[in-house]
Protein backbone atom coordinates (compact mmCIF):
# COMPACT_ATOMS: atom_id res chain seq x y z
CA UNK A 1 0.00 0.00 0.00
CA UNK A 2 0.97 3.28 -0.64
CA UNK A 3 -0.97 6.21 0.47
CA UNK A 4 0.64 9.77 -0.77
CA UNK A 5 -0.94 13.08 0.55
CA UNK A 6 0.36 16.38 -0.69
CA UNK A 7 -2.60 19.33 -0.25
CA UNK A 8 -3.10 22.84 1.32
CA UNK A 9 -6.10 24.39 2.62
CA UNK A 10 -6.67 27.56 4.28
CA UNK A 11 -9.29 28.27 6.71
CA UNK A 12 -10.20 31.28 8.46
CA UNK A 13 -6.38 32.58 9.51
CA UNK A 14 -5.24 28.98 9.25
CA UNK A 15 -3.33 27.24 6.30
CA UNK A 16 -3.11 23.56 6.61
CA UNK A 17 -0.25 22.37 3.70
CA UNK A 18 1.21 18.70 4.50
CA UNK A 19 2.18 16.36 2.25
CA UNK A 20 3.48 13.15 3.48
CA UNK A 21 3.84 9.23 2.54
CA UNK A 22 2.10 6.38 3.93
CA UNK A 23 3.03 2.78 3.42
CA UNK A 24 1.78 -0.66 5.11
CA UNK A 25 2.11 -1.18 8.77
CA UNK A 26 0.40 1.69 11.00
CA UNK A 27 0.99 5.54 9.77
CA UNK A 28 0.62 7.98 12.84
CA UNK A 29 -0.50 11.49 12.44
CA UNK A 30 0.92 13.10 15.71
CA UNK A 31 0.61 16.65 17.16
CA UNK A 32 -1.46 18.89 19.32
CA UNK A 33 -4.52 19.59 19.23
CA UNK A 34 -5.26 21.81 16.29
CA UNK A 35 -2.49 20.88 14.39
CA UNK A 36 -4.24 19.79 11.15
CA UNK A 37 -4.40 16.29 12.00
CA UNK A 38 -8.58 15.56 11.66
CA UNK A 39 -8.65 18.12 8.31
CA UNK A 40 -6.27 15.75 6.98
CA UNK A 41 -7.93 12.79 7.35
CA UNK A 42 -10.81 14.31 6.49
CA UNK A 43 -9.69 14.41 3.02
CA UNK A 44 -7.85 11.40 2.94
CA UNK A 45 -11.71 9.93 3.41
CA UNK A 46 -13.41 12.48 1.34
CA UNK A 47 -15.30 14.90 3.96
CA UNK A 48 -13.01 17.80 3.55
CA UNK A 49 -11.78 18.64 0.42
CA UNK A 50 -8.31 20.37 0.03
CA UNK A 51 -7.99 23.93 -1.71
CA UNK A 52 -5.20 22.03 -4.00
CA UNK A 53 -3.69 19.11 -4.14
CA UNK A 54 -3.14 15.45 -4.58
CA UNK A 55 -4.14 12.30 -2.97
CA UNK A 56 -3.37 8.86 -4.16
CA UNK A 57 -4.02 5.60 -2.77
CA UNK A 58 -2.08 2.94 -4.43
CA UNK A 59 -2.39 3.55 -8.05
CA UNK A 60 -6.41 5.18 -7.72
CA UNK A 61 -6.40 9.14 -7.87
CA UNK A 62 -8.76 9.82 -5.06
CA UNK A 63 -8.13 13.71 -4.91
CA UNK A 64 -6.53 15.83 -8.16
CA UNK A 65 -7.86 19.19 -8.09
CA UNK A 66 -5.42 20.26 -11.02
CA UNK A 67 -7.67 18.06 -13.11
CA UNK A 68 -10.83 18.33 -11.67
CA UNK A 69 -11.11 14.60 -9.57
CA UNK A 70 -12.29 14.92 -6.04
CA UNK A 71 -13.86 11.05 -5.80
CA UNK A 72 -16.86 10.75 -3.26
CA UNK A 73 -16.46 9.52 0.06
CA UNK A 74 -18.74 6.53 -0.44
CA UNK A 75 -16.56 5.43 -3.65
CA UNK A 76 -13.20 5.80 -2.01
CA UNK A 77 -13.68 2.52 -0.25
CA UNK A 78 -11.19 3.94 2.46
CA UNK A 79 -12.92 2.85 5.99
CA UNK A 80 -12.86 5.53 8.97
CA UNK A 81 -12.79 5.37 12.92
CA UNK A 82 -14.38 8.47 14.20
CA UNK A 83 -13.16 9.70 17.77
CA UNK A 84 -16.89 9.57 19.04
CA UNK A 85 -17.25 6.40 17.68
CA UNK A 86 -20.94 8.01 15.83
CA UNK A 87 -22.42 4.05 15.36
CA UNK A 88 -26.61 5.12 14.22
CA UNK A 89 -28.64 5.14 17.46
CA UNK A 90 -31.47 4.10 14.99
CA UNK A 91 -30.18 0.79 14.04
CA UNK A 92 -28.94 -2.23 15.97
CA UNK A 93 -25.29 -3.25 16.68
CA UNK A 94 -25.96 -6.21 13.81
CA UNK A 95 -27.33 -3.49 11.27
CA UNK A 96 -24.92 -1.16 11.98
CA UNK A 97 -21.91 -3.73 11.63
CA UNK A 98 -24.46 -5.14 8.21
CA UNK A 99 -24.54 -1.14 6.93
CA UNK A 100 -21.15 -1.13 4.67
CA UNK A 101 -21.34 -4.57 4.43
CA UNK A 102 -24.29 -4.77 2.22
CA UNK A 103 -22.67 -2.03 0.13
CA UNK A 104 -19.47 -3.48 -0.54
CA UNK A 105 -18.80 -5.20 -3.80
CA UNK A 106 -18.72 -8.93 -3.49
CA UNK A 107 -15.22 -9.39 -5.24
CA UNK A 108 -13.95 -6.55 -3.34
CA UNK A 109 -15.32 -7.99 0.26
CA UNK A 110 -12.32 -9.34 2.18
CA UNK A 111 -13.49 -9.79 5.94
CA UNK A 112 -16.86 -12.38 6.36
CA UNK A 113 -19.06 -11.22 9.28
CA UNK A 114 -18.46 -13.73 11.55
CA UNK A 115 -14.61 -13.20 11.21
CA UNK A 116 -14.61 -9.98 12.32
CA UNK A 117 -17.45 -10.37 14.96
CA UNK A 118 -15.26 -13.20 16.52
CA UNK A 119 -12.27 -10.89 16.04
CA UNK A 120 -13.17 -8.11 17.82
CA UNK A 121 -15.13 -9.83 20.73
CA UNK A 122 -18.65 -8.35 20.11
CA UNK A 123 -20.67 -11.40 18.94
CA UNK A 124 -22.76 -11.02 22.37
CA UNK A 125 -23.66 -7.19 21.21
CA UNK A 126 -25.58 -7.84 18.02
CA UNK A 127 -28.77 -7.74 19.05
CA UNK A 128 -27.99 -4.36 21.15
CA UNK A 129 -29.12 -0.63 20.21
CA UNK A 130 -25.70 1.76 20.57
CA UNK A 131 -27.38 3.52 23.40
CA UNK A 132 -26.83 0.29 25.50
CA UNK A 133 -23.16 -0.04 24.74
CA UNK A 134 -20.07 1.24 26.81
CA UNK A 135 -17.34 3.43 24.96
CA UNK A 136 -15.27 0.61 24.44
CA UNK A 137 -18.20 -1.53 23.34
CA UNK A 138 -18.75 1.24 20.82
CA UNK A 139 -15.53 1.80 19.18
CA UNK A 140 -15.07 -1.99 19.11
CA UNK A 141 -18.35 -1.95 17.02
CA UNK A 142 -17.08 1.12 15.01
CA UNK A 143 -14.36 -0.72 13.89
CA UNK A 144 -16.16 -3.56 12.85
CA UNK A 145 -18.10 -1.98 11.09
CA UNK A 146 -15.47 -0.09 9.00
CA UNK A 147 -13.74 -3.24 8.69
CA UNK A 148 -17.18 -5.30 6.70
CA UNK A 149 -17.03 -2.37 4.30
CA UNK A 150 -13.59 -4.12 3.10
CA UNK A 151 -11.60 -0.20 3.14
CA UNK A 152 -8.49 -0.60 1.31
CA UNK A 153 -7.28 2.11 3.97
CA UNK A 154 -8.26 2.37 7.55
CA UNK A 155 -8.51 5.60 9.04
CA UNK A 156 -8.80 6.32 12.59
CA UNK A 157 -8.87 9.34 14.40
CA UNK A 158 -8.41 9.60 18.23
CA UNK A 159 -10.15 6.17 18.46
CA UNK A 160 -9.74 5.78 22.20
CA UNK A 161 -9.69 9.70 23.12
CA UNK A 162 -12.95 9.57 25.11
CA UNK A 163 -11.76 6.00 26.78
CA UNK A 164 -10.48 5.93 30.25
CA UNK A 165 -6.86 4.08 31.15
CA UNK A 166 -9.03 0.12 31.25
CA UNK A 167 -10.88 0.59 28.15
CA UNK A 168 -8.17 2.20 25.90
CA UNK A 169 -6.41 -1.21 27.04
CA UNK A 170 -9.09 -3.27 26.32
CA UNK A 171 -8.81 -1.75 22.48
CA UNK A 172 -5.33 -1.01 21.65
CA UNK A 173 -4.39 -5.28 21.42
CA UNK A 174 -7.97 -5.56 18.88
CA UNK A 175 -6.11 -2.45 17.17
CA UNK A 176 -2.66 -4.24 17.09
CA UNK A 177 -4.19 -7.50 15.27
CA UNK A 178 -5.82 -5.47 12.43
CA UNK A 179 -2.23 -3.96 12.24
CA UNK A 180 -0.48 -8.18 12.18
CA UNK A 181 -3.14 -10.35 11.49
CA UNK A 182 -5.00 -8.36 8.90
CA UNK A 183 -2.03 -6.71 7.27
CA UNK A 184 -4.44 -4.16 7.22
CA UNK A 185 -2.92 -0.41 6.75
CA UNK A 186 -3.73 2.30 9.09
CA UNK A 187 -3.72 6.04 9.47
CA UNK A 188 -4.01 6.57 13.00
CA UNK A 189 -4.43 10.14 14.52
CA UNK A 190 -3.50 10.81 18.06
CA UNK A 191 -1.30 13.17 20.43
CA UNK A 192 -1.29 10.32 23.25
CA UNK A 193 3.05 9.15 23.25
CA UNK A 194 1.82 6.18 24.13
CA UNK A 195 -0.35 5.06 21.83
CA UNK A 196 1.83 5.96 18.88
CA UNK A 197 4.76 4.54 20.49
CA UNK A 198 2.74 1.12 20.79
CA UNK A 199 1.14 1.25 17.31
CA UNK A 200 2.90 3.09 14.57
CA UNK A 201 5.43 2.45 12.17
CA UNK A 202 5.64 5.07 10.56
CA UNK A 203 5.19 9.02 12.27
CA UNK A 204 3.89 12.33 10.83
CA UNK A 205 4.75 15.28 12.98
CA UNK A 206 2.19 17.71 12.60
CA UNK A 207 2.74 21.13 13.71
CA UNK A 208 0.69 24.59 12.86
CA UNK A 209 -1.11 22.66 9.63
CA UNK A 210 2.35 21.44 8.70
CA UNK A 211 4.63 18.53 8.74
CA UNK A 212 7.12 19.22 11.16
CA UNK A 213 8.99 15.75 10.49
CA UNK A 214 8.10 12.75 9.02
CA UNK A 215 10.12 9.11 9.70
CA UNK A 216 10.17 6.32 11.99
CA UNK A 217 8.50 6.38 14.96
CA UNK A 218 12.30 5.80 16.91
CA UNK A 219 13.75 8.60 14.96
CA UNK A 220 11.10 11.04 15.11
CA UNK A 221 10.74 10.63 19.07
CA UNK A 222 14.38 10.43 19.32
CA UNK A 223 14.85 13.71 17.99
CA UNK A 224 15.58 16.40 20.38
CA UNK A 225 15.06 19.61 18.95
CA UNK A 226 11.09 18.13 18.01
CA UNK A 227 10.51 17.15 21.79
CA UNK A 228 9.22 20.51 22.24
CA UNK A 229 6.27 19.86 19.27
CA UNK A 230 6.04 15.72 20.31
CA UNK A 231 5.15 17.22 23.63
CA UNK A 232 6.44 14.27 25.65
CA UNK A 233 6.31 14.11 29.12
CA UNK A 234 10.12 13.22 29.43
CA UNK A 235 12.74 12.08 27.01
CA UNK A 236 12.42 8.23 25.86
CA UNK A 237 12.94 6.09 22.67
CA UNK A 238 11.23 3.63 21.97
CA UNK A 239 13.25 -0.02 20.72
CA UNK A 240 11.90 -2.95 18.42
CA UNK A 241 14.39 -5.97 19.16
CA UNK A 242 13.72 -9.36 18.08
CA UNK A 243 13.31 -12.10 21.57
CA UNK A 244 16.17 -14.88 21.06
CA UNK A 245 15.76 -16.23 24.43
CA UNK A 246 13.46 -16.29 27.36
CA UNK A 247 14.86 -18.23 30.40
CA UNK A 248 11.90 -18.51 32.94
CA UNK A 249 13.78 -19.64 35.46
CA UNK A 250 16.09 -17.01 36.04
CA UNK A 251 13.29 -14.40 34.71
CA UNK A 252 14.61 -13.08 31.94
CA UNK A 253 14.35 -12.30 28.29
CA UNK A 254 17.32 -11.78 26.24
CA UNK A 255 16.48 -9.56 23.09
CA UNK A 256 18.85 -8.80 19.27
CA UNK A 257 19.82 -5.69 19.11
CA UNK A 258 22.03 -3.87 16.34
CA UNK A 259 23.82 -2.22 19.08
CA UNK A 260 24.30 -5.64 21.14
CA UNK A 261 22.58 -7.79 23.19
CA UNK A 262 19.94 -6.66 25.80
CA UNK A 263 18.87 -8.39 28.64
CA UNK A 264 15.59 -7.05 30.45
CA UNK A 265 12.83 -9.11 32.94
CA UNK A 266 11.18 -11.84 31.52
CA UNK A 267 8.33 -10.88 28.39
CA UNK A 268 5.44 -12.78 27.62
CA UNK A 269 6.19 -12.88 24.22
CA UNK A 270 7.40 -16.23 22.47
CA UNK A 271 11.40 -16.22 21.43
CA UNK A 272 11.55 -15.19 18.17
CA UNK A 273 8.97 -12.89 18.23
CA UNK A 274 9.44 -8.76 18.24
CA UNK A 275 9.01 -6.98 21.18
CA UNK A 276 8.44 -3.01 21.71
CA UNK A 277 9.91 -1.66 24.58
CA UNK A 278 10.47 2.03 25.57
CA UNK A 279 13.56 3.34 27.18
CA UNK A 280 13.87 6.80 29.30
CA UNK A 281 16.12 8.61 29.10
CA UNK A 282 16.77 9.46 32.56
CA UNK A 283 17.38 5.51 33.12
CA UNK A 284 20.37 5.43 30.80
CA UNK A 285 24.00 5.83 32.22
CA UNK A 286 27.37 7.11 29.68
CA UNK A 287 30.53 5.59 29.72
CA UNK A 288 33.96 6.71 28.17
CA UNK A 289 36.59 3.80 28.23
CA UNK A 290 36.80 0.67 29.69
CA UNK A 291 33.97 -0.31 32.28
CA UNK A 292 35.06 -2.76 35.22
CA UNK A 293 32.26 -4.99 37.09
CA UNK A 294 29.46 -3.58 37.36
CA UNK A 295 25.64 -5.03 37.89
CA UNK A 296 24.78 -3.43 34.76
CA UNK A 297 24.11 -6.02 31.94
CA UNK A 298 23.09 -3.90 28.78
CA UNK A 299 26.09 -2.04 27.15
CA UNK A 300 25.49 -0.73 24.15
CA UNK A 301 28.51 0.71 22.22
CA UNK A 302 27.56 3.64 20.16
CA UNK A 303 28.81 7.41 19.25
CA UNK A 304 27.55 11.31 20.62
CA UNK A 305 24.88 12.68 18.21
CA UNK A 306 23.48 15.45 19.47
CA UNK A 307 24.05 17.49 22.81
CA UNK A 308 20.77 19.48 23.77
CA UNK A 309 19.76 21.43 26.50
CA UNK A 310 20.65 24.91 28.19
CA UNK A 311 20.06 24.35 31.78
CA UNK A 312 21.37 21.82 34.72
CA UNK A 313 20.32 19.01 32.68
CA UNK A 314 21.42 17.78 29.38
CA UNK A 315 19.30 15.63 26.79
CA UNK A 316 22.79 12.94 24.39
CA UNK A 317 21.30 11.67 21.16
CA UNK A 318 23.15 8.68 20.69
CA UNK A 319 23.62 6.56 17.78
CA UNK A 320 23.78 3.37 18.66
CA UNK A 321 24.61 1.18 15.09
CA UNK A 322 21.98 3.35 13.51
CA UNK A 323 19.33 3.22 16.24
CA UNK A 324 18.80 6.06 18.44
CA UNK A 325 18.93 6.43 22.26
CA UNK A 326 18.75 8.92 24.67
CA UNK A 327 20.54 9.68 27.76
CA UNK A 328 19.63 12.36 30.14
CA UNK A 329 22.81 13.51 32.22
CA UNK A 330 23.48 16.69 34.15
CA UNK A 331 25.61 19.17 32.95
CA UNK A 332 28.11 18.58 35.27
CA UNK A 333 28.63 15.11 34.56
CA UNK A 334 28.52 16.35 30.67
CA UNK A 335 31.79 18.26 31.39
CA UNK A 336 32.98 15.71 33.40
CA UNK A 337 33.37 13.35 30.86
CA UNK A 338 33.98 16.15 28.31
CA UNK A 339 31.19 14.69 26.14
CA UNK A 340 31.52 15.67 21.99
CA UNK A 341 29.55 15.02 18.90
CA UNK A 342 30.97 11.88 17.15
CA UNK A 343 32.62 10.75 20.74
CA UNK A 344 32.11 6.74 21.25
CA UNK A 345 30.77 6.29 24.48
CA UNK A 346 28.89 3.43 25.91
CA UNK A 347 25.18 3.54 26.69
CA UNK A 348 24.27 1.44 30.31
CA UNK A 349 20.56 0.37 30.98
CA UNK A 350 19.28 -1.02 33.69
CA UNK A 351 17.94 -4.39 32.77
CA UNK A 352 14.57 -3.35 34.62
CA UNK A 353 14.44 -0.28 33.01
CA UNK A 354 12.90 -1.22 29.98
CA UNK A 355 9.15 -0.39 29.79
CA UNK A 356 7.11 -3.34 27.76
CA UNK A 357 4.91 -0.92 24.99
CA UNK A 358 2.33 -3.50 25.01
CA UNK A 359 0.98 -4.14 29.12
CA UNK A 360 0.58 -0.04 29.40
CA UNK A 361 -3.02 0.94 30.49
CA UNK B 1 -75.75 13.01 22.82
CA UNK B 2 -75.24 11.65 19.43
CA UNK B 3 -78.53 10.75 18.33
CA UNK B 4 -79.64 13.50 18.27
CA UNK B 5 -76.98 14.56 15.49
CA UNK B 6 -78.52 15.74 12.43
CA UNK B 7 -77.43 13.83 9.12
CA UNK B 8 -75.60 17.48 8.05
CA UNK B 9 -74.03 16.87 11.32
CA UNK B 10 -72.68 13.86 10.70
CA UNK B 11 -72.01 14.50 7.46
CA UNK B 12 -69.76 17.49 8.83
CA UNK B 13 -67.66 15.40 10.70
CA UNK B 14 -67.30 12.72 8.44
CA UNK B 15 -65.86 15.76 5.89
CA UNK B 16 -64.15 17.08 8.09
CA UNK B 17 -62.20 13.67 9.00
CA UNK B 18 -61.65 12.52 5.30
CA UNK B 19 -60.61 16.69 4.40
CA UNK B 20 -57.73 16.60 7.66
CA UNK B 21 -56.38 13.18 6.82
CA UNK B 22 -56.21 13.62 3.00
CA UNK B 23 -54.33 17.06 3.46
CA UNK B 24 -52.11 15.51 6.12
CA UNK B 25 -51.11 12.58 3.54
CA UNK B 26 -51.25 14.42 0.72
CA UNK B 27 -48.86 17.89 1.92
CA UNK B 28 -46.49 14.80 3.34
CA UNK B 29 -44.15 14.45 0.24
CA UNK B 30 -44.21 18.22 -0.79
CA UNK B 31 -43.25 18.59 3.13
CA UNK B 32 -40.62 16.38 3.89
CA UNK B 33 -38.49 17.89 0.12
CA UNK B 34 -39.53 21.47 1.21
CA UNK B 35 -38.39 20.72 4.76
CA UNK B 36 -34.79 19.36 3.62
CA UNK B 37 -34.42 21.74 1.14
CA UNK B 38 -35.00 24.56 3.72
CA UNK B 39 -32.30 22.74 6.40
CA UNK B 40 -29.62 21.92 3.87
CA UNK B 41 -30.03 23.56 0.51
CA UNK B 42 -28.01 26.51 0.13
CA UNK B 43 -29.25 28.12 -2.97
CA UNK B 44 -30.27 31.82 -4.18
CA UNK B 45 -33.97 32.11 -3.34
CA UNK B 46 -33.54 30.35 -0.14
CA UNK B 47 -35.31 33.17 1.60
CA UNK B 48 -37.92 33.72 -1.12
CA UNK B 49 -39.03 29.85 -0.87
CA UNK B 50 -38.80 30.39 3.38
CA UNK B 51 -40.84 33.19 3.34
CA UNK B 52 -44.03 31.69 0.40
CA UNK B 53 -44.03 28.28 2.36
CA UNK B 54 -45.12 31.09 5.89
CA UNK B 55 -47.09 33.24 3.98
CA UNK B 56 -50.71 31.30 4.61
CA UNK B 57 -49.14 31.55 8.27
CA UNK B 58 -49.50 35.03 8.79
CA UNK B 59 -51.74 36.56 5.96
CA UNK B 60 -55.54 36.72 7.19
CA UNK B 61 -56.91 33.05 5.86
CA UNK B 62 -60.23 34.65 3.72
CA UNK B 63 -56.84 36.37 1.75
CA UNK B 64 -55.70 33.07 1.02
CA UNK B 65 -59.11 31.26 0.18
CA UNK B 66 -59.35 34.23 -2.03
CA UNK B 67 -56.25 33.72 -3.87
CA UNK B 68 -57.08 30.14 -3.97
CA UNK B 69 -60.39 31.05 -5.43
CA UNK B 70 -58.68 33.40 -8.40
CA UNK B 71 -56.55 30.77 -9.14
CA UNK B 72 -58.31 27.47 -9.05
CA UNK B 73 -61.59 29.13 -10.16
CA UNK B 74 -63.19 27.96 -13.62
CA UNK B 75 -61.44 30.97 -14.69
CA UNK B 76 -58.22 30.92 -12.77
CA UNK B 77 -55.19 29.71 -14.47
CA UNK B 78 -54.75 26.37 -12.89
CA UNK B 79 -58.48 26.08 -12.70
CA UNK B 80 -59.20 26.08 -16.42
CA UNK B 81 -56.45 23.70 -16.59
CA UNK B 82 -57.49 20.83 -14.44
CA UNK B 83 -60.62 21.79 -16.00
CA UNK B 84 -59.90 20.99 -18.96
CA UNK B 85 -56.82 18.22 -18.72
CA UNK B 86 -58.88 16.53 -16.47
CA UNK B 87 -62.17 17.53 -15.94
CA UNK B 88 -61.65 18.06 -12.44
CA UNK B 89 -63.48 21.14 -10.63
CA UNK B 90 -62.23 21.96 -6.84
CA UNK B 91 -64.17 25.22 -6.58
CA UNK B 92 -66.80 24.70 -4.24
CA UNK B 93 -66.32 21.12 -4.00
CA UNK B 94 -64.80 19.24 -1.23
CA UNK B 95 -61.63 18.94 -2.92
CA UNK B 96 -61.08 22.01 -2.98
CA UNK B 97 -61.55 22.14 1.01
CA UNK B 98 -58.48 19.23 1.55
CA UNK B 99 -56.49 22.16 -1.21
CA UNK B 100 -57.33 24.96 1.39
CA UNK B 101 -56.13 22.71 4.33
CA UNK B 102 -53.08 21.80 2.78
CA UNK B 103 -51.93 25.41 2.02
CA UNK B 104 -52.75 26.41 5.47
CA UNK B 105 -51.11 23.29 7.21
CA UNK B 106 -48.41 23.44 5.04
CA UNK B 107 -45.92 26.04 7.02
CA UNK B 108 -46.88 24.60 10.47
CA UNK B 109 -46.10 21.02 8.78
CA UNK B 110 -42.44 22.01 7.49
CA UNK B 111 -41.49 24.27 10.33
CA UNK B 112 -41.95 20.82 12.71
CA UNK B 113 -39.99 19.05 9.95
CA UNK B 114 -37.36 21.45 9.14
CA UNK B 115 -36.47 21.55 12.44
CA UNK B 116 -35.67 17.80 12.98
CA UNK B 117 -33.77 17.98 9.73
CA UNK B 118 -31.60 20.25 10.78
CA UNK B 119 -31.29 18.25 14.21
CA UNK B 120 -30.21 15.33 12.69
CA UNK B 121 -26.89 14.72 12.76
CA UNK B 122 -24.58 15.54 9.92
CA UNK B 123 -21.64 13.15 11.32
CA UNK B 124 -23.89 10.41 10.95
CA UNK B 125 -24.35 10.93 7.84
CA UNK B 126 -20.52 11.06 6.75
CA UNK B 127 -19.88 8.03 8.72
CA UNK B 128 -22.26 6.34 6.49
CA UNK B 129 -20.41 7.85 3.34
CA UNK B 130 -17.65 6.21 4.38
CA UNK B 131 -19.56 3.28 4.39
CA UNK B 132 -20.54 3.32 0.65
CA UNK B 133 -23.84 5.12 1.03
CA UNK B 134 -24.40 7.44 -1.77
CA UNK B 135 -26.55 10.79 -1.09
CA UNK B 136 -29.92 8.90 -1.90
CA UNK B 137 -29.26 6.13 0.65
CA UNK B 138 -28.08 8.64 2.84
CA UNK B 139 -30.61 10.22 3.07
CA UNK B 140 -33.32 7.06 2.80
CA UNK B 141 -31.38 5.14 5.21
CA UNK B 142 -29.89 8.03 8.15
CA UNK B 143 -31.38 11.40 7.68
CA UNK B 144 -34.96 9.81 7.23
CA UNK B 145 -34.93 7.85 9.92
CA UNK B 146 -33.55 10.49 12.19
CA UNK B 147 -35.95 13.19 11.13
CA UNK B 148 -38.89 10.79 11.71
CA UNK B 149 -40.04 12.18 15.27
CA UNK B 150 -40.33 15.60 13.68
CA UNK B 151 -41.43 14.42 10.28
CA UNK B 152 -45.00 12.42 12.51
CA UNK B 153 -45.08 15.91 14.98
CA UNK B 154 -45.25 17.75 11.28
CA UNK B 155 -47.82 15.72 9.86
CA UNK B 156 -49.79 15.71 12.99
CA UNK B 157 -49.81 19.50 13.25
CA UNK B 158 -50.95 19.55 9.66
CA UNK B 159 -54.26 17.59 10.20
CA UNK B 160 -54.75 19.42 13.51
CA UNK B 161 -54.71 22.57 11.27
CA UNK B 162 -57.07 21.08 8.64
CA UNK B 163 -59.42 20.05 11.79
CA UNK B 164 -59.74 23.94 12.34
CA UNK B 165 -59.67 25.43 9.16
CA UNK B 166 -61.96 28.07 8.95
CA UNK B 167 -61.46 31.07 6.86
CA UNK B 168 -59.38 29.87 3.98
CA UNK B 169 -62.10 27.11 3.50
CA UNK B 170 -65.68 28.95 3.73
CA UNK B 171 -64.04 31.54 1.20
CA UNK B 172 -62.31 28.96 -1.47
CA UNK B 173 -65.27 26.47 -1.07
CA UNK B 174 -67.86 27.98 0.71
CA UNK B 175 -70.44 26.30 3.53
CA UNK B 176 -72.80 23.48 1.94
CA UNK B 177 -74.44 21.00 3.66
CA UNK B 178 -73.36 18.02 2.59
CA UNK B 179 -70.83 18.66 0.17
CA UNK B 180 -68.48 21.31 1.44
CA UNK B 181 -69.48 21.77 5.06
CA UNK B 182 -66.70 20.94 7.97
CA UNK B 183 -67.25 21.13 11.89
CA UNK B 184 -66.34 24.98 11.83
CA UNK B 185 -68.25 26.16 9.09
CA UNK B 186 -71.54 23.72 10.08
CA UNK B 187 -70.60 25.49 13.90
CA UNK B 188 -70.71 28.47 12.13
CA UNK B 189 -74.22 28.21 10.28
CA UNK B 190 -75.54 26.79 13.63
CA UNK B 191 -74.88 30.02 15.16
CA UNK B 192 -76.13 32.12 12.53
CA UNK B 193 -79.13 30.07 12.77
CA UNK B 194 -81.88 31.27 15.62
CA UNK B 195 -82.31 28.13 17.96
CA UNK B 196 -78.75 26.43 16.69
CA UNK B 197 -77.03 26.83 20.00
CA UNK B 198 -77.63 23.64 21.01
CA UNK B 199 -76.23 22.20 17.64
CA UNK B 200 -72.93 24.51 18.14
CA UNK B 201 -72.70 23.09 21.40
CA UNK B 202 -72.87 19.59 19.91
CA UNK B 203 -70.65 20.15 17.53
CA UNK B 204 -68.01 21.86 19.56
CA UNK B 205 -67.89 19.19 21.98
CA UNK B 206 -67.15 16.94 19.13
CA UNK B 207 -64.39 19.16 18.00
CA UNK B 208 -62.43 19.59 21.82
CA UNK B 209 -62.88 15.49 21.63
CA UNK B 210 -61.69 14.99 17.86
CA UNK B 211 -58.68 17.74 18.79
CA UNK B 212 -57.90 16.52 21.97
CA UNK B 213 -57.41 12.91 20.61
CA UNK B 214 -54.99 13.99 17.99
CA UNK B 215 -52.78 15.18 20.64
CA UNK B 216 -52.90 12.25 22.32
CA UNK B 217 -51.83 10.18 19.43
CA UNK B 218 -49.17 12.60 17.89
CA UNK B 219 -47.38 12.35 21.77
CA UNK B 220 -47.54 8.37 21.86
CA UNK B 221 -46.34 8.71 18.18
CA UNK B 222 -43.57 10.82 18.97
CA UNK B 223 -42.20 9.29 21.70
CA UNK B 224 -42.51 6.05 20.30
CA UNK B 225 -40.54 7.84 17.11
CA UNK B 226 -37.73 9.06 19.25
CA UNK B 227 -37.35 5.83 21.37
CA UNK B 228 -37.20 4.23 17.65
CA UNK B 229 -34.52 6.97 16.86
CA UNK B 230 -32.18 7.15 19.98
CA UNK B 231 -32.61 3.74 20.69
CA UNK B 232 -33.67 4.47 24.08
Amino acid sequence: MTLSVDVTRTMGGFTLAAAFTGTDGVTALFGRSGAGKTTLVNMIAGLARPDRGLVRLNDAVLVDTGHGIDLPAHRRRVGYVFQEGRLFPHLSVRHNLAYGERRARRRERWGSFGDVVDLLGIAGLLDRRPADLSGGEKQRVAIGRALLASPRLLLMDEPLASLDAQRKAEILPYIERLRDDMKLPIVYVSHAVEEVARLADTLVLLADGKVAAAGSVNDVFARLELRPLTGQFEASVVLTARIIANDAAGGTTVLDHPGGRLSVALLPQPTGARARLRVRARDVALAIGPIGNLSIRNRLAGTVAEIAGSGPVVEVRLDIAGEPLIARVTREAARALDLKIGQPVTALIKSTAFDRLDDFA
Amino acid sequence: MFDALTPAEWAAIGLSLRVATLAALASLPFGVAIAYLLARGRFPGHAVVDGIVHLPLVMPPVVTGYLLLLAFGRHGPVGMFLERAFGIVVVFRWTGAVIAAMVMGFPLMVRAMRLSFEAADVRLEAAAATLGAGRATVFATITLPLALPGILAGTVLSFARALGEFGATITFVGNIPGATQTIPTAIYSAIQTPGGELAALRLTVIAVAVAFLALLLSGTLARRAARRVLGR
